[in-house]
């Protein structure tokens, strides 16, 4: 210790300097208002409200552009009797009904080379858009009602499609517009289903060994692996599966549409598996040791103690891993649009083509005029399927975790 | 009694192991055959010179370009909102409270959302709203930026990127230990100089780990930008935010769809895969790498 | 200068519906040391932290009660939380050196303050350590990291760095506990030193170190003072037998 006094004298003079204003009174320690400190976290609240001020506006400006579709208009009953009764007409372009066989033979849908060198292989043509569709109407239309606007046609075709919604067809762009979403919902559920029947018991399976039976060094192999199938763009799967599956499949099971609904669930049960694993093994390895510690004390071994005691514990967050599975499923678009086929047929037969709904909308909405039936169409099938995704998370959400937490408190 | 025991437990054992090695094989057979049916395109020639003769010949460098610079305006409209929204939840967000609650829950719908209708926004507000809105206040009506380009799409993917960013910036700056904000705040300091010098230089790993992988996922992503402003072919580069602009994963799409000679783009199609592969695969890779000496360093 | 520093009256603190604190009266002389001991959980450092409200960093907590330095009422609506914490410095249990260098550690205070000017910063932080007994130690290396010191040494630059934005009172809690005995007593050798100039309240679960260190001591349990008197008195001849019995070790 070095001496004393130089020591003191140091902590002295050091000391008496900043004694002056060091005294504890009400002025001194007035509450101050501090400028930065307001702004800061007054700005950065409202840049957190964004989060909410997007999902918000993405419902709003969604559902806006679906709104012509309810509005009602009271006059002009005889036009969609005309709509309704008038009989299919084809005329000119694109879009045929025939599923696309893509790598086979070249059927480009909605060409977007100006040439349409796609007249080749359609057996059916329908009419174009609205225009087409606007002229012909305006052509039968009785002259009492004099010119037929734009938005009054619009109006007249938005009622016939407000009816057509439910209906079997969907035929957007005929001389006789029907917009009926069944096909869309099958083709969307069946894609779903085979997706989830493939990926649900192999996800799970994988994640059961990797939360119980694999050692720490394995695990740490497995789950970034796995992890990295997370990581392949949805379009690099759909390209798998148009190339390579599709074929392969066709070769194998000798069935007539190369892309169909089973091809398509099955490369969506790709980027549905990482989804349902990287859950299930949060699940599984979240029960708590203590579950696993008493089975063991009582006998059990190793396999029993994970299928019948940790397996079951963890089956809240299964669920969970299972709806947020199909919510993946239910939107994607981009392997619906390269490896289902993009026909709005409906079966029960998996083997083939069908369309999703996620899938029209990325495949028409490209070609549609801006506001027209069709345009309306599109954006309440978004509007939809928003809403199902919405309610799909908030159950996953509210219902998951209060089974959790009752669970875990005994109840 | 126990020999059956051992078989049923053999059994599930080796089921659940089959099912892990069924996965793996999956993803390295993918892998595998894009590799191999990228042969004879996949070169550097390819990765830096543009398409010619409709596509049938030459590189995607504009694709790759294109993705890049969308990526770029992503990242720079997602990073800096999604940093602060997750200084919000850790800093100044009490847990309990309504509005932390719905922001958190709003980030995770935000995170499930399907892309297309991030597409569908992006048409709707950013395009056919705010650009409509920019016409009218400045070019008097005339059609400029009411139209698909490379700002509405970058814009509308920096939307799905978001809950990416939140919950890698979130991680970081948990990962401040508690400790140190007590210590700043027992000297004196306030609530922003303590979060200004020491809770956000603490977690800048994070919020790289998160732009990283808000990359990843921007650049691979094809269902926001199908009418935003992806387009197949163009005579040239864009130059401004008006310009449409090419994409790694539309290309992909388009050339595998709708391409009037398959047998001549095969490869092509093959080598492009291949390029997106690696670009996310070596992107996702530098962010768990990251992370995981993030973890590392305050365990 | 006042004989009393800190002056406590019926404090009661809740958590939601657990009462840390209930009825706590207390006064805190000016420039000694003051411990508070007794058994684990019974409220301490909940009571350490309310004399520089670091308290109000959690959600529903109630407090109820006076607390006046100097006449002043901390917990009156007008009073700057921020300057009262520069004036009621803290030394945490685990030291929690900031990932900076030795130098900007002590300098964050001043920073804080406004001081940018390079000299004036480096003898605030020459004093702090020298003050902290640490400086010969880092002298040469004021720009490593701080995380390379041991751990002793972190606490030691904790201290340092409390003692640069120049407080009135130090409160320490458990400042030796994670710390091996030779850094032990050079803190209570540190501490001695430093009630020439500082009001210290420090408390602490090693009760001979409260014998050591201290001019008074209070006596906690269950969130109640039991008593509270000159440190000679409670270990030599101690009023209550409940204080007496937790010396003696019958509990505890």
């Amino acid at each position: 210790m070095q001496t004393n006094d130089s020591k003191n004298d140091d902590i002295a003079t050091g000391n008496s300097k900043k004694q002056q204003s060091n005294s504890f009174t009400k002025e001194n320690l007035k509450k101050q208002f501090r400028f930065s400190e307001f702004f800061a976290e007054k700005i950065i609240t409202g840049v957190a409200f964004l989060s909410i001020t997007i999902i918000v506006l993405i419902f709003l400006f969604v559902f806006r552009e679906a709104l012509p579709l309810f509005k009602k208009s009271p006059v002009k009953v005889v036009n969609i009797e005309q709509v309704a009764m008038k009989p299919e007409s084809y005329s000119s372009e694109s879009v045929p009904l025939k599923p696309e066989t893509y790598g086979n033979e070249s059927t480009p849908e909605g060409s977007l080379n100006s040439d349409s060198q796609s007249d080749e292989l359609k057996p059916e043509k329908y009419g174009a858009v609205a225009d087409t569709a606007l002229t012909n109407l305006n052509n039968s239309a009785p002259t009492n009602y004099g010119e037929a606007n734009q938005e009054s046609v619009n109006e007249n075709n938005n009622q016939a499609a407000w009816k057509s919604l439910t209906g079997k067809d969907w035929y957007p762009v005929s001389d006789n517009p029907r917009f009926g979403l069944i096909p869309l919902l099958v083709g969307t559920l069946k894609v779903t289903i085979i997706a989830m029947l493939i990926a649900a018991p192999i996800a799970i399976l994988a994640a059961l060994f990797t939360s119980a039976f694999a050692s720490r060094r394995l695990r740490e192999i497995i789950k970034p692996v796995v992890e990295l199938l997370a990581s392949f763009p949805s379009v690099v799967i759909g390209f798998f599966a148009l190339m390579v599956m599709a074929t392969f499949f066709q070769n194998l099971l000798g069935y007539g549409f190369r892309l169909n609904a089973f091809i398509g669930g099955a490369a969506m049960a790709l980027a549905a598996i990482p989804v349902i694993y990287t859950i299930t093994e949060d699940a599984l390895s979240a029960v708590p040791k203590t579950y696993k510690e008493a089975s063991l004390a009582l006998g059990a071994n190793k396999w029993q103690t994970a299928f019948f005691v940790v397996l079951p514990a963890a089956t809240p967050g299964i669920f969970a891993a299972l709806l947020l599975g199909i919510g993946r499923v239910f939107g994607e678009t981009m392997i619906a649009l390269m490896a289902t086929g993009n026909a709005a047929m409906i079966s029960a037969n998996p083997f083939e083509s069908v369309r999703t709904l996620s899938a029209t909308i990325g495949a028409e909405m490209a070609e549609v005029v801006f506001g027209d039936t069709h345009y309306s169409v599109l954006f309440l099938i978004g509007s939809l399927l928003f809403i199902f995704t919405f309610i799909l998370n908030a159950i996953a959400e509210f219902y998951v975790k209060g089974k959790l937490m009752r669970r875990i408190q005994g109840r | 009694m126990k020999f059956r025991k051992d078989i049923k437990g053999a059994l599930i054992i080796g089921i659940t192991a089959c099912s892990v090695i069924l996965v793996i094989s999956i993803i390295l057979l993918i892998i595998g055959i894009i590799i191999y049916g990228s042969k004879g395109s996949f070169s550097w020639t390819f990765l830096t010179s543009f398409p010619e003769d409709g596509m049938t010949k030459g590189g995607i460098l504009p694709a790759i370009i294109g993705t890049a610079i969308m990526t770029i305006i992503m990242s720079v409209a997602a990073v800096p909102f999604g940093t602060i929204t997750a200084i919000y939840l850790t800093e100044y967000a009490s847990e309990k409270s309504i509005m932390a609650k719905t922001i958190r829950f709003a980030v995770r719908t935000l995170a499930v959302v399907p892309s297309i209708i991030f597409g569908l926004f992006g048409l709707g507000f950013f395009i056919k709203f705010v650009g409509q809105g920019m016409d009218n206040v400045f070019l008097g009506g005339a059609l400029k930026w009411a139209q698909p380009n490379i700002l509405w799409a970058s814009l509308t993917m920096s939307l799905l990127t978001l809950p990416v960013v939140i919950v890698s910036v979130e991680e970081a700056l948990r990962n401040v230990p508690k400790e140190l904000r007590e210590a700043s705040l027992a000297l004196g300091a306030t609530k922003w100089q303590t979060i200004r010098k020491i809770v956000f230089p603490g977690s800048v790993s994070g919020i790289l780990t998160g732009t990283i992988l808000a990359i990843s996922r921007g650049a691979g992503e094809v269902a926001p930008i199908l009418f935003t402003g992806a387009a197949y072919y163009l005579a040239s580069l864009p130059h401004s935010l008006s310009d449409q602009f090419m994409n790694l994963g539309y290309h992909i799409y388009i050339m595998s769809t709708q391409s009037s000679n398959v047998e001549q783009t095969m490869s092509i199609q093959f080598a492009t895969t291949l390029v997106l592969l690696i670009l996310t695969f070596t992107l996702n890779l530098t962010a768990i790498i990251l992370r995981t000496r993030l973890r590392k360093k305050n365990a | 200068m006042k004989e009393i520093k800190i002056n406590i009256t019926d404090l009661t603190l809740n958590y939601g519906t657990k009462t840390a604190l209930h009825n706590v009266s207390l006064t805190i002389p000016t420039m000694k040391i003051s411990a508070l001991i007794g058994p684990s959980g019974c409220g301490k450092s909940t009571f350490l932290r309310t004399l520089n409200r670091m308290n109000d960093l959690i959600d529903n907590v109630k407090i109820k009660g006076e607390i006046l330095i100097d006449d002043v009422n901390i917990y009156d609506k007008n009073i700057d939380v921020v300057e009262l914490r520069k004036k009621v410095g803290m030394v945490f249990q685990k030291s929690n050196p900031f990932a900076k260098s030795i130098f900007e550690n002590v300098a964050y205070g001043p920073r804080i303050n406004g001081i940018n000017n390079k000299k004036e910063l480096s003898e605030i932080v020459e004093n702090s350590l020298k003050k902290a007994a640490i400086w010969d130690e880092v002298k040469d290396r004021l720009k490593d990291s701080a995380l390379s010191l041991s751990g002793g040494q972190q606490q030691r630059l904790c201290i340092a760095r409390t003692l640069a934005v120049n407080p009135e009172i130090i409160l320490m809690d458990e400042p030796a506990s994670a710390l091996d005995p030779l850094s032990t007593a050079k803190i209570e050798e540190l501490m001695h030193e430093l009630k020439e100039h500082y009001t210290i309240v420090i408390v602490t679960h090693n009760m001979q170190q409260a014998a050591r260190t201290s001019d008074f001591t209070a006596f906690f349990y269950l969130g109640e003072i039991i008593e509270f008197g000159k440190t000679k008195m409670i270990f030599t001849n101690p009023e209550k037998k409940q204080t007496e019995d937790y010396i003696t070790g019958r509990f505890g």
